[in-house]
């Protein structure tokens, strides 16, 4: 489809709801929109098996502490971010790319952590200084599995 | 627009404004870790006879009558039994004569260092932790009365900073879990307000008393963090910022929290 004026606005009224206050937590079916990181950050294709495996590693700050995902056999899902059942109907790859790597470049005022920066951040323990809590793999690995997510 | 849409309008206008501003004023209520709590645990700090807390405020009862150091006085050879009510609720506070800002293990130190001519206690030792429960538990029900006067502004304004900075390899500042998304769930825990007037707490997973600025280590730590040590400037001020941020609240210690 191409963006009409009216999606255009439509999209910028959803931004702005997203950054304020007052708007819905989730964005609930709403496309997510804004930028976007179209490349893929290795030349391997993301594994979505592994995806599966990452967003559940607590070394790497489980997805599962924030999102509720459909991976039944962990307990207890975050109430905090969207639930992610049918993300991939809602948002492109590389928009959970770069919601990903640093999801301050869409909303400054986010809590999610940025999965694969290392710069411009305060008072890093002295064993994670200098690294990001992904690898390039994991972002493509995940981003995989993310669009893998297309059901209810 | 016609006046009945005019008037729709303005009617809409005014709910949205009174219902972000109930929003608002909910979010700023305080509200104790206990309102958080499961209700066993909750069970378990309401019974004093449950409470494992209780161990550490009968052993700071002996701590208080015991004798120590060069001076061979006890904290009672100078302070009637049960004196301490209210001063807990106080803490921390800019001390005038000592030109710094004070808490209740700081004090506790002082008091040993100048007046018993006994060593100082760690900051997080078990005896340490035992004294300030004994002598927080007197102010048990008192309601939280920080004030930042000129001497304590500097702090303060330090304490908030820290609160409002973004840190770690996670990139998180304390407001955004404990100002914003206290009651959402991070995994199986409920964020709380991160409130301090039930400390020194006991804690589960620990199974042991902490204070304050442990509690702070493990949140720095948890965000990958580099911490500060327990008994720092830093926390201190971070203290009497997050203390005063929940003036009224009543004092719970020892509460018992996961």
């Amino acid at each position: 489809m191409k963006p009409g004026p009216i999606r255009r606005f439509a999209a910028t009224l959803l931004l702005v709801l997203a950054v304020s206050p007052l708007g819905p937590p989730g964005g609930a079916e709403e496309r997510a929109g804004g930028p976007a990181i179209g490349e893929p950050l290795t030349a391997i294709p993301g594994d979505p098996a592994r995806g599966r495996q990452v967003v559940r590693d607590t070394g790497k700050a489980t997805c599962l502490i924030c999102h509720a995902m459909p991976i039944p056999e962990e307990p207890d899902h975050g109430t905090i971010g969207p639930p992610l059942a049918g993300v991939a109907r809602r948002a492109t790859a590389g928009e959970l790319r770069q919601r990903i790597v640093d999801a301050t470049a869409i909303n400054p005022a986010t809590v999610m952590p940025p999965y694969f920066r290392a710069d411009r951040l305060h008072r890093v323990l002295a064993r994670h200084r200098g690294e990001s809590i992904y690898t390039a793999q994991d972002v493509e690995d995940v981003v995989a599995y993310l669009l893998t997510l297309d059901g209810e | 627009m016609t006046r009945a849409g005019t008037r729709l309008f303005l009617t809409v206008v005014v709910a949205v404004v009174a219902a972000g501003g109930l929003v608002a004023q909910e979010a700023r209520t305080p509200r104790s870790g206990s309102f958080y709590l499961s209700a066993e645990t909750r069970r378990l700090q309401d019974d004093d006879f449950l409470n494992p807390g209780m161990f550490a405020v009968e052993r700071g009862r002996e701590l208080w009558r015991r004798a120590e150091g060069s001076a061979g006085k006890s904290c009672a050879s100078c302070h009637e039994e049960a004196s301490m009510r209210g001063v807990a609720a106080r803490l921390p506070r800019y001390d005038a004569e000592r030109r710094a800002l004070v808490n209740l293990p700081l004090l506790i130190n002082a008091m040993r260092v100048e007046h018993m001519g006994a060593p100082a206690y760690g900051y997080e030792s078990d005896d340490m932790l035992a004294l300030s429960a004994y002598v927080a538990h007197q102010s048990r029900g008192l309601p939280l009365r920080i004030e930042i006067d000129a001497g304590a502004r500097p702090h303060f304004e330090a304490g908030k900073a820290y609160y409002f900075e973004r840190r770690g390899q996670l990139n998180l500042a304390c407001a955004q879990c404990h100002d914003d998304l206290a009651g959402a769930k991070l995994r199986g825990d409920t964020i709380s307000q991160g409130q301090i007037n039930g400390f020194p707490i006991y804690r589960l997973i620990w199974r042991s008393m902490a204070s304050v600025h442990r509690m702070f280590e493990w949140c720095n730590t948890s965000l990958r963090a580099e911490p500060h040590a327990a008994g720092s400037p830093e926390y201190l001020a971070l203290e009497l910022y997050v203390a005063w941020r929940g003036n009224g609240l009543p004092i719970e210690s020892p509460a018992v929290r996961r």
